[in-house]
């Protein structure tokens, strides 16, 4: 029981972080919140749900649709939202972003319908059953998936050029600058590789449970915002750690505790750390930037 | 004299206005709150409660609520005085989700069904009076002493150092988060005639009143952004009172 409970909460909490690398990076290179990241999340599924309804009922071409087209949007929400504000006081983008993300709320709403869509399921289930647990086939594919790409998230931070020059963004954008590094597209491709990541999440929490509405960014975002905060604000190793945690923790709040109150645990959770260790539980590296 | 229908839409953008300005004070002080919803649903719920239930005449209970989700701000004030910035942004928004969570699942206000049975109060001419009088209020706040010891704490960019000293920050953040629920509490006891479903006081809630208070360039956007039913309606008009608070936030007085 418990450690299929543990399976499950892994597997919900690499989707979480998948989103939630996509705000820390954001965080890191910028400095600044992407309040509608969720949005680009909820795009991505149903970019997915498109592929999948009406093209081909191949899964990796929908992720890979999916993620072309939030890595587009993801630029798209920077040129407008973000860099008229370069140098602004550094909450205004959140007023910019909520705006993005209700935009693509209601075009979502407008063009598909407030209700919920079905999503196809195009796996063929299997069920293994390893002595006490029981896995899906639909499970082992999300997990891998989230776990490939985590793992290419790192390696492109840590061994390409691209990826140093986003680091050296992140620690000092000015200093990166004058060293020739190019901020603006590293900007844009921080954007890029952070809303790729949203899309695919979207796609696979569309094949964990099945149905895909307009608002199911709303509480993703704000889980991403949850896990960001407790990998520490602009660590990416942090944030995959913090993913896993959380979903475990909520999955063992929803079996052992009061189910309807597992939201709740979780944002008790984040004024704690906020109270206490704001850098987050690695704590690497606090950003004062206020 | 006018129609049902637009009494309705005037009512619900009055409140807005109420629920816009009370944001104006936590960003006096340079900070965000994203938890406003949280603050107007304990003054929503618990002045139906006191109405509904105990049967208290609806302008005690009005100002006992307002008095309620003030207190609530000065309480959430107080972890506020450790946490600036990004970080406050997080706070205050868990702060909403949790309350939000809360009354999803309160037994004796209706958890997810809603809680209905208060008194039908909320006429135009009283949200009109409350809007003008919370708008003064603000204006007069800014205009007066603690209002310009509050900006000073404003964050400044970067290379400049903050000049304010911590326990006067504090002191004013505390003052003013405190201001600012009550004004959200206020606002909330606006809701009193319809029944409230916690999922009303969510996050688009305590977002709602970026969309109307957009200053600068970010109204650009959020001009397309107000597809929403409220929020077309509001961002039309809302920036009329709210215009000194925006400008103040976006361009002025956030950049020394």
């Amino acid at each position: 029981m418990l450690a299929q409970q543990l399976v499950n909460g892994v597997m919900l909490g690499a989707v979480y972080a998948l989103i939630a690398i996509g705000y820390t990076l954001i965080f890191g290179v910028l400095g600044m919140l992407h309040l509608a990241h969720g949005e680009v999340f909820m795009i991505g599924a149903f970019v997915g749900l498109v592929v999948l309804t009406k093209l081909s009922g191949n899964v990796m071409l929908a992720l890979a649709a999916a993620m072309l087209a939030t890595g587009v949007l993801g630029l798209i929400i920077e040129r407008i939202a973000f860099r008229p504000l370069r140098g602004a006081h550094h909450l205004a983008p959140l007023a910019t972003t909520i705006g993005a993300g209700i935009a693509l709320q209601e075009t979502a709403r407008w063009y598909f319908g407030p209700e919920q869509k079905g999503f196809p399921s195009t796996i063929a289930l299997e069920l293994w059953e390893m002595g006490p647990l029981r896995v899906s086939s639909v499970q082992v594919f999300i997990l891998a998936a989230a776990l490939v790409l985590m793992g290419a998230v790192h390696l492109f931070l840590s061994r390409t050029r691209a990826g140093r020059a986003v680091r050296a963004t992140a620690e000092e954008p000015t200093v990166a600058g004058l060293l020739g590094v190019n901020v603006r597209a590293v900007v844009m491709l921080t954007f890029f590789v952070a809303s790729t990541l949203a899309g695919a999440a979207g796609v696979l929490v569309g094949l964990a449970y099945n149905s895909v509405h307009p608002f199911i960014g709303v509480q993703m975002g704000i889980k991403g915002l949850v896990v960001m905060l407790l990998g520490g604000l602009g660590n990416v190793p942090g944030a995959m750690l913090g993913g896993i945690v959380l979903g475990v923790l909520e999955v063992l709040g929803v079996a052992y505790l009061a189910s309807s109150y597992r939201d709740a645990f979780a944002f008790g959770a984040v004024v704690l750390i906020l109270l206490a260790r704001p850098e987050g539980l690695l704590g690497l590296r606090v950003q004062r930037r206020d | 004299v006018i129609g049902p229908y637009l009494e309705d839409v005037l009512v619900q953008l009055g409140i807005n206005v109420i629920l816009a300005l009370s944001l104006y004070f936590p960003l006096s002080a340079g900070q965000l709150s994203l938890g406003q919803g949280g603050f107007m649903a304990i003054g929503a719920y618990l002045a139906s409660w006191l109405t509904a239930t105990l049967g208290w005449p609806w302008p005690l209970a009005f100002a006992a609520a307002a008095a309620a989700a003030g207190l609530v701000g000065a309480l959430v004030g107080l972890p506020a005085l450790r946490v600036r910035g990004i970080y406050l942004v997080l706070l205050t928004m868990a702060f909403g989700e949790i309350v939000r969570v809360f009354f999803l699942n309160f037994g004796p206000t209706g958890a997810a069904q809603g809680f209905r049975g208060m008194p039908f109060v909320t006429t135009l001419p009283l949200v009109a009076v409350l809007a003008v009088a919370v708008a003064i209020l603000a204006a007069r706040t800014a205009a007066s002493r603690m209002g310009a010891r509050v900006r000073r704490h404003q964050p400044r960019r970067a290379g400049r150092r903050d000049h304010g000293h911590r326990r006067d920050a504090g002191q004013a953040g505390l003052v003013h988060r405190r201001g600012g629920g009550g004004r959200a509490g206020r606002r909330a006891v606006g809701a009193l005639r319809a029944i409230h479903r916690a999922e009303e006081f969510g996050f688009a809630r305590s977002v709602m009143p970026f969309t109307v208070r957009g200053g600068g360039r970010a109204a650009d956007l959020l001009g397309i952004a107000g597809g929403g039913r409220r929020v077309d309606l509001t961002a039309g008009v809302a920036p009329v009172p709210e215009g000194v608070a925006a400008r103040a936030v976006w361009s002025g007085d956030a950049r020394p």
